[in-house]
Formats: C-alpha cells, structure tokens, sequence
C-alpha cells in the first residue's frame, strides 16, 4: 500500500498548456475539515495572480460534479475514510498529471485519523446512536458510503507526487507549492515550511 | 582431592559398572521425559525386582541419546557386546526387554535401532560424547570416563598461555552462532588488565527449535564445568556464571546440583584439585527473553538490570561484568574444551574443513522422518543430514529449503543441498551457522509465511532499545502479512526489502541486525514465490489463506457497514 | 588529554582522544540529527539517527557512542545515511499517535523539528496506531504514552542527575513502556520529588506542565549544564 514518494515525475511536468495557456488546476476536499481550502483562499490578492495562470477546473467552491479529464494539478485536501474518497482519488490519479496531497490529513491522517484506534460499528455507534440529536445513519439507506476500517494518508493508496504539510498550511507555503507547480517546478520547502501542524 | 585421587575415583566407579552383568540406560533428557520415559525406567526396576535382578542389572537414567523422535530411547550395555538402542520404548517393550534381552540375551527386535543406522555411523560425538552414556547427576559416573582429568592437566602441566594457545591451534571456533576464535578471545581476556574477571557460559539458547545447550547441560553439565574452569584458569578469573534460560529447569537443576558435588570433592571451590586456583560457578537464570542470548543484554541480566544490550566496543573481554574483564561463550564451546587439552589441538583440527575445525550439534527438526539432536563433523553436506542421518522427508515430500541459525539465519534451498556445513559456505549462501538449529522445510511451506514466522518472532523478541528493531520489525511483519493474506501491492514488496537492509544495517545489537536474513534469504531464492502472492493472489505451497484484498481493489460501491468497514467485503469480480 | 588526527568528510580534523565522536562532531559545526541524546546524561545509542559510515567497515555507528580514534575517517551525510534517517523518523512517526496539529508541543517538538530538517515529507509505513493511556495523575505534569519516543532522557535524567529512580520502563519492543514506581499512576510515587527535569529534557509532547494546550509547551535544556557546572566545578551561577 506504501507509496514511493518522489518529486514529480519529470514525464508529469505540466506539458504545454492547453490552447488558452492556462493550467487546468483541481482542489478536492476528501476527509478534512476545509481548514486547507480556507487558507488557500487566504491567499487573497494571490488568487488574482493564479487564476490569471490557472483555470479551476474542479473544486468544492464550484459547483461541479463529476472531476473533469485533462487536469494538470490537483490539490486533495484529507485523508482517505470511506469508499467514495477510494473511488475519487482513483479518478483523480487517472485525470490528473500531478496529484498533491494538500495538508497535514491528506499527508498523515492527522485529525481524521484519529477514529483510528476505533472500530467502525463502535465509532457510528457513538456517534449517530448515543450522541445528541437524531442523525441519518447509514445502514441501510443506500446513501451513506462505507467508512474504511482505518483512516489513510492520500499516498497509501495512490501515488503522489508532491505533500504540502500543515494544519493548515499556511498561504506561504501554498503559495511556494503552487507557484513551483505552475512554473512546472518540483515543489521544495525550506525545514520550517516542512513542519507539521 | 588431587589428581591422585581423582584416578581413584575414576577406577573405582569404572569397576563398580563392570561388576553388573547388564546395564540399562534410559533417557532422562527433556524430550524423553516428555514421551514417557520416567514411566519406562520405573517398570525396567519393578521388571529386575520381580526377576531378583537388582543386584546384577543396573537401571541408569542418563542423557540424550539423538534421535528424539523415536523416544523413549533405552541402551542395553552388557560387557563383551555391542549396544543395542530400542526406539519408542513403552513400560510393555521395557518389561520384555528385561524378560527377553537382559535374562535371555534375544533382543526385542521391532524396537531395535539398527547400530549400522546411517543417524548413529555418520556423526561424530566429541562434545556429545558423554551424553545418553553416562548419569548426570553422578560426579563418578563423569570422572569414569576422563572427566575432570584436562582441568588437572591443564593446571598441573600448562601455563594459562599454553592453554589459550592450544585452543588457538586447534581452530575451535564459538559455538554460538559468530565463529569467533575462541582461543584469541580467551587471550584477549587474559591479557586484559583487571584485578577481578569473569568467566560466562551462555545458556540462553532461544532459536525456535533448537535445543543443543539444553541436552548438553542436562546431559552432561559436569562437562560445561570443567570447560569453564579450564576457561578460568586460562584468562585469570575466580568467578564463573552459568547463565541458564528460565525455560529449562531441569537444565539448571542438574548444573546446580552437578557444581555442589563439584565443590564437595574440590573439583570447582578453593584450591581446585589442591592447586591455588580458586574457581566458583554460579547458576543465573534467565526470564524469558531471547535478547538476553546477546551477550551485553546477558551480563545486563546477570548484573540485575533489565536485559538491554549495549553497544559495543568496549567489548566484554575488556569492560564486561561489573566492568571488568568478561570472557563470554556459548556452553557448546565450553563443551569442547577438554578433549581438545585432552587430545591435543591436532587432534581437533584434524576433524572438519579447513576454517571451521571440530564437530558442529544440529538440532534437526521440519519435515524429516527422524528428528533429533546430532553431532556431526564440520563440513559434512546438507544431503547427508536431511538424506542420510534424518532419513530424507516423510510421505513422499520434495525437500524445498533447510533453515538455519534460526531467527537469524536464512533459509538454504534444494540446489545447495551438496554445500559443506560450515562457518563460510552458509554464509555465502546469506545463511549462518547460528547455534545449531536446523529446519527441514518440504514443498508445502510456503516461504513468505516462513519468513513471517520468524519475523514476528524477533518482533516479539526485540527489547525496544533501537528504533529499526523496534518499529522496523513490526513494520516488515505487517507487510509480509499483507503478502500472506493477498493484500499487499508490488510497492510493499518494495518497502518490504528496503527495511530489511534498514533494520539490518542500523540496528543495535545482532538480533536486529539479523532480524532480516530469513526475509532476505528467501526473497534470495523464493521471489516468484512472493511474486505470486502479490501478481496472482496465490499461495503456490497452499499454506496461506489469501482471503483479503488491497485497498486500491476495494469495492468502491459498497454503502455496507461491518464490524470492520469496508475491507471485510471482498472485491465484485 | 593526548590529541587525535581523523579526516571527517574528506577534511582533517582534530579532537580529543576519549571524546565522543558527536562531540567532536559538534565542536565542527556539523549538525547532526539526534534525539536520544542529550548534553549532560549518558549515552544510549538508541535513536540510531546520528549513524555515520566509517571508512574500512561494513558497519554503521551510532556517533553519540563512539570514541573518536587515530586516523579514522568518517562520512557523517552521505546519501544512504539521510535515506536511513528519514526511514526511521518515519518509523517513529507511524509508532505512536503523533498527530502534531493537536499536541501541546506543537512547534517545540524534536521530533517535529528532526522530521522537518531530514526531508521526511510523508511516512510510507502505516500508522500502527496503538492505544495508549495518558497519566494525569500527577498534580504538576502530564505523561502522555501517545507522543513517547522512548528515548529515555527521563529514565536517565532522573536517575543519573535528579538520584530518585522515578523512571524505567517495562515491557518490550514495540510494547515498551516508561513507567513510574513499580508501575504506578505518577501521582502516587513516593519517590518523585515534583522537580520536573524529566519534563523539561523529554523532546516531544509525552512529558508536559498540566494545563498547557496545543502548541503551548516549551522545554528547556539549560539547566542540566547549570547543575553539572556547579557539582563538577562548584561554580554556581545565580546571575
């Protein structure tokens, strides 16, 4: 299941830019809490100078549904807990020349792992069964998707290509990522940009 | 006593055994004991009783006779003939053999043990040679046969330099599984500076399956004392410690009864022999952990701390108990001290090949027809032990691999059966010597679970000073389960070898270090093997269950919630 | 002391016969990962982080224990010794629960740090994720086993400077565990004498003031240097 890790592949350099010149660019929010989407759009006038780069092709701030063919970066922020986010990343690997695992629970588990020292029918227990209020259970409605035994990290399940650590990442380290990713660069931090948390 | 009466000794036991007409040695070692032989000694003694043959036939419980699975193992000693060995002994065999063989001199042919066995011809007994012949808890029974006779040699005739340059000579190599010198140890250690040293037998033997210390302190402890002595003399200590594992009781019953009829007769004590070398044995027994055969884990117990190694330099031989001075050896080693001062170092190096000198014990074990404790001369081939002495693999069987060094040594397969058995040849085949286990494997093993076998083991093991023992163990262990159960994917194969060489570079001591040899050694030989659990989710021995899937290969549709998640539902094909 | 000549990547060097090569290594200015060790408290080798390869021998060694020697020659980051630190970082991260953004030594932590400076972007093993207690029976401190490295700076710290033995450890391998007493809740040993050395030398969050939270906890070494300055030299220094 471990992945290597390596910098990007040379061969998954962004290529030449489609016919417009931008970078078809993808977040994906699996199972975190947003926290990484929020500082990424902390970036603030930042956002300007990328989009003027890069097309957002998938994200959960646009409303799109099926992740698209042809992205060149994407960003996954969380872990991997349930079969939906299995499927996915699966997709994304497949659509996508350079897949990032974007924050401290895509990259080790973090906080969504911590369910880990539980079982799967004691942590729904305690959570939709004992805990407040009534809460839409899974069992069978055909609806909710089944949770992984254990919580992983992005990589232990397909290959990735570049980790941006932190909880959340800060906007300079987002910013040393993506503008690295844009300029077809590997991405490279100094120590303290390497820590997690 | 002095060495005068020690001849006495020796003459008087040795006539009182002539005085029998007949002699019936039954085996009292652990694995004998286990199959029944304390039931087969009483019903020989009601069977003489009942005969009025007291006071004409002798009953002795003695120590192993080797082929261990074929016990209880009774010897039929009558002057003037050759031994007759009876196999799976049972009260009903030893009241005939009393009736027939002893009384009528017709021996109860089905149980006999043919003396022309190839298990008995081929091996070659000089540390066992005492072993299943004699009583060990009889100080004569030992003397008879020439025991205590090269400590007063050695300490009436040689200086402690000639001691430590006879064994030099003679080429013996430690017993414990390294092949180091020991005669360079021993001098080592006497050149050490130190107004206090140590002498150590290392008894914590710990390889699943072997139990070549055990016999040899059960069988014959009166010769690990004289050994140790000798060692004390050679390099300057007053103090031994026999250091036994908690797991053999009757082992250090024997060894602490076998010292207090040593110092009753001033064979161990002050004044050994009436000399003025002073020499104390103490027995230390250990709790169970296999770490502790690592010699600075071992003296950390024997000082009553927590069973850790330490780094080394400095080594035992100049730091070691209490700081002082240590000499550290396997009890095997200590067992082939006296007839090498006895014989002569030529003598020894006239046995085995050219690096590795003398005679080798193997506990045989697997899929052979005869299992037992051996003792054959180093550089006899692999086919002869699984072909010849164990009598080949039972049922018709392909033989696939030979284990050896237990948890740290690796696993030898069928085109190497014809490599001698030495310290060089099983170490370039990326196996070890090791302390003497061996295990046959036939076609049914399946090589990864072995692998894992042994990995959990030394997991189990690891004391949890090192972080790539500790961790790195654990970690391997988990993906060769991956492998075993059908979860794993050519990247943990990957990670998998890039942890062996991990753990086996930066650990500690040398139980991580050799921690991989069984995952590398069979990845050295068997990778389609693993390869196949991984690309075809096949076990081609059959050993393992293969009942789970990768995560990548999950059924990403299932909205079904177990006890375990996702992962207990196997994949839609 | 008589002086040693040795070559430390590929250039000259000399130090002090029976001092440790780290120390040495130190004195050079060249930063090597450690987290077992500590300036003031004896040696372990335990980490195997500060390995380095010696010319002549197969062998690594861990530098904290061994004694620079004539004419040795070292290389202290060759390319296979960064790779092994940083595997076994990654060993030690997927041990314990280290989840760094909800530990109070977040930002203060060794461990952190040692994972950050040695390149470990992600952690290939799984995380083994065991379920371990914390002790917050004591009225000063808090053990938390989720965040222990098992270096033992507490074990030797409280035995080798403070003299009271609080700390050892129990079990084995991967079940390891420091204990207090004869494995007791911290707060009901007799022998503890609340100075808190064991929390101030621990490197991650597993010792730590009760009350701090997340990223609030700070360590520091200082004053195991203050003491053995004044015990060794009697110099004490209330400035």
């Amino acid at each position: 299941m471990a992945r290597k890790q390596t910098n990007p592949r040379e061969d998954a350099a962004p290529a030449a830019p489609p016919s417009n010149g931008k970078i078809r660019l993808a977040t994906v929010w699996m199972g975190g809490c947003s926290g990484c989407h929020m500082s990424f759009l902390d970036l603030d006038e930042k956002l300007l100078d990328l989009f003027a780069q890069a097309d957002l092709v998938y994200s959960p701030i646009a409303d799109l549904k099926e992740f698209p063919e042809n992205v060149d970066v994407t960003l996954v922020e969380g872990a991997i807990a349930n079969v939906d986010h299995v499927k996915l990343a699966k997709e994304i690997r497949e659509r996508s020349k350079i897949v990032v695992s974007f924050g401290d629970c895509a990259v080790t588990g973090n906080v969504t792992s911590l369910r880990n020292r539980l079982q799967v029918d004691d942590l729904l227990t305690k959570v939709y069964h004992e805990g407040p209020g009534s809460v839409p259970h899974g069992d069978d409605d055909d609806i909710m998707p089944a949770l992984l035994p254990r919580v992983i990290p992005l990589h232990q399940l397909i290959k990735v290509d570049a980790f941006i650590p932190g909880c959340p990442p800060d906007t300079d380290r987002i910013w040393t990522a993506v503008s690295a990713l844009l300029a077809g660069q590997p991405v490279e931090f100094e120590p303290e940009m390497r820590l997690f948390g | 006593m002095n060495r005068v009466e020690l001849q006495n000794m020796a003459q008087a036991e040795t006539e009182r055994q002539n005085a029998f007409r007949c002699r019936l040695l039954c085996c009292a070692s652990t694995p004998c004991l286990s199959s029944g032989s304390t039931a087969v000694s009483e019903a020989m003694k009601q069977a003489l009783t009942d005969g009025n043959l007291d006071a004409e036939v002798e009953v002795v419980a003695t120590g192993c006779m080797g082929p261990c699975s074929r016990g209880p193992l009774v010897t039929v000693k009558m002057p003037g003939q050759e031994d007759v060995v009876y196999e799976k002994v049972t009260p009903e065999v030893a009241k005939e053999i009393v009736a027939k063989h002893v009384t009528q001199s017709k021996p109860v042919s089905e149980n006999v043990l043919p003396a022309d066995m190839p298990f008995f011809v081929k091996q070659k007994k000089v540390v066992l040679a005492n072993s299943g012949q004699i009583d060990p808890e009889r100080l004569e029974d030992y003397v008879a046969r020439g025991g205590y006779a090269a400590l007063a040699h050695a300490l009436r005739e040689m200086t402690p330099e000639e001691v430590c340059a006879t064994l030099t000579k003679s080429g013996l190599r430690g017993r414990g599984g390294a092949g180091y010198p020991t005669g360079i140890k021993w001098d080592l250690v006497r050149k050490s500076e130190g107004d206090k040293k140590y002498v150590v037998a290392n008894g914590d033997e710990g390889d699943p399956g072997a139990y070549m210390d055990r016999t040899m302190m059960e069988s014959d402890p009166h010769r690990l004392l004289e050994g140790m002595a000798i060692a004390g003399y050679a390099v300057g200590a007053d103090q031994g410690y026999l250091y036994v594992r908690g797991e053999y009781p009757i082992a250090a019953q024997r060894l602490q009864r076998a010292i207090r009829a040593a110092e009753r007769r001033g064979l161990l004590g002050s004044r050994v022999l009436e000399s003025n070398f002073n020499f104390r044995i103490d027995v230390r027994i250990g709790a169970g952990a296999f770490v502790c055969g690592e010699e600075t884990a071992l003296m950390a117990s024997i000082m009553g701390r927590r069973g850790q190694p330490v780094p080394r330099p400095p080594y035992p031989s100049e730091r070691g108990l209490w700081g002082k001075p240590t000499l550290i050896n396997n009890v095997e080693t200590y067992g082939s001290i006296a007839p090498i001062i006895l014989n002569g170092p030529e003598w020894f190096s006239g046995i085995g090949t050219e690096k590795s000198k003398g005679t080798k014990i193997f506990a045989l074990a697997g899929n052979i027809d005869t299992t037992g404790l051996i003792e054959v001369p180093m550089g006899i081939t692999l086919r002869e032990i699984v072909y010849d002495i164990a009598n080949g693999i039972p049922d018709g069987y392909a033989f696939k691999a030979a284990q050896t060094g237990g948890p740290s040594g690796g696993c030898i397969p069928s085109q190497f059966l014809d490599t001698p058995v030495d310290y060089e040849s099983l170490g370039a085949l990326g196996s070890i010597m090791g302390s003497g286990g061996l295990v046959v494997m036939d076609e049914r093993s399946c090589m990864a679970d072995v692998a894992k076998y042994f990995i959990e083991f030394c997991m189990d093991e690891s004391c949890g000073k090192c972080v790539p023992c500790r961790v790195g163990t654990v970690q391997m262990h988990r993906l060769l389960e991956r492998i075993t159960d059908g979860s794993a994917t050519f990247e943990d194969l990957e990670t998998l070898e890039e942890l062996c060489v991990l753990v086996r570079d930066t650990s500690l001591c040398g139980l991580g270090q050799n921690a991989p040899n069984p995952v590398i050694s069979t990845l050295r030989y068997f990778r389609e093997e693993y390869e196949a659990h991984i690309k075809e989710r096949r076990c081609p021995a059959g050993a393992c269950e293969m009942n789970r899937i990768p995560v990548q290969e999950l059924n990403t549709n299932s909205r079904v919630y177990s006890q375990n998640g996702a992962q207990a539902e196997p994949a839609q094909a | 002391m008589p002086v040693v000549t040795l070559t430390v990547n590929d250039e000259l060097v000399s130090g002090q016969s029976g001092q440790s090569l780290l120390s040495l290594l130190k004195e050079l200015g060249i930063e090597m990962p450690t987290l077992c060790h500590l300036e003031g408290l004896s040696d372990r080798g335990g980490c195997r982080l500060c390995m380095v390869e010696l010319q002549g021998s197969k062998r690594l060694f861990a530098a904290c224990v061994t004694p620079v020697q004539e004419g040795m020659v070292v290389y202290t980051h060759t390319e296979r010794l960064n790779n092994y630190r940083r595997m076994i970082l990654e060993l030690l991260f997927a041990e314990r629960n280290h989840v760094c953004a909800v530990c109070v030594q977040n930002g203060h932590c060794e461990l952190q740090t040692q994972a950050a400076k040695n390149g470990m972007d992600s952690v290939r093993y799984d995380y083994l994720v065991p379920d371990l207690p914390m002790d917050a029976s004591h009225e000063r401190y808090v053990l938390d086993h989720n965040r222990c490295i098992l270096c033992t700076r507490c074990v030797r710290v409280c035995d080798e400077i403070e003299g009271a033995h609080v700390w050892d450890l129990m079990g084995r391998g991967v079940n390891s565990r420091v204990i207090a007493g004869l494995n007791q809740p911290w707060g009901d040993s007799d022998s503890c004498t609340k100075c808190g050395k064991c929390v101030q030398v621990c490197p991650t969050g597993a010792l730590t003031l009760r009350g701090s939270t997340v990223a609030e906890m700070e360590k520091q070494h200082d004053f195991l240097k203050w003491i053995l300055t004044g015990r060794e030299k009697k110099q004490w220094d209330y400035s």
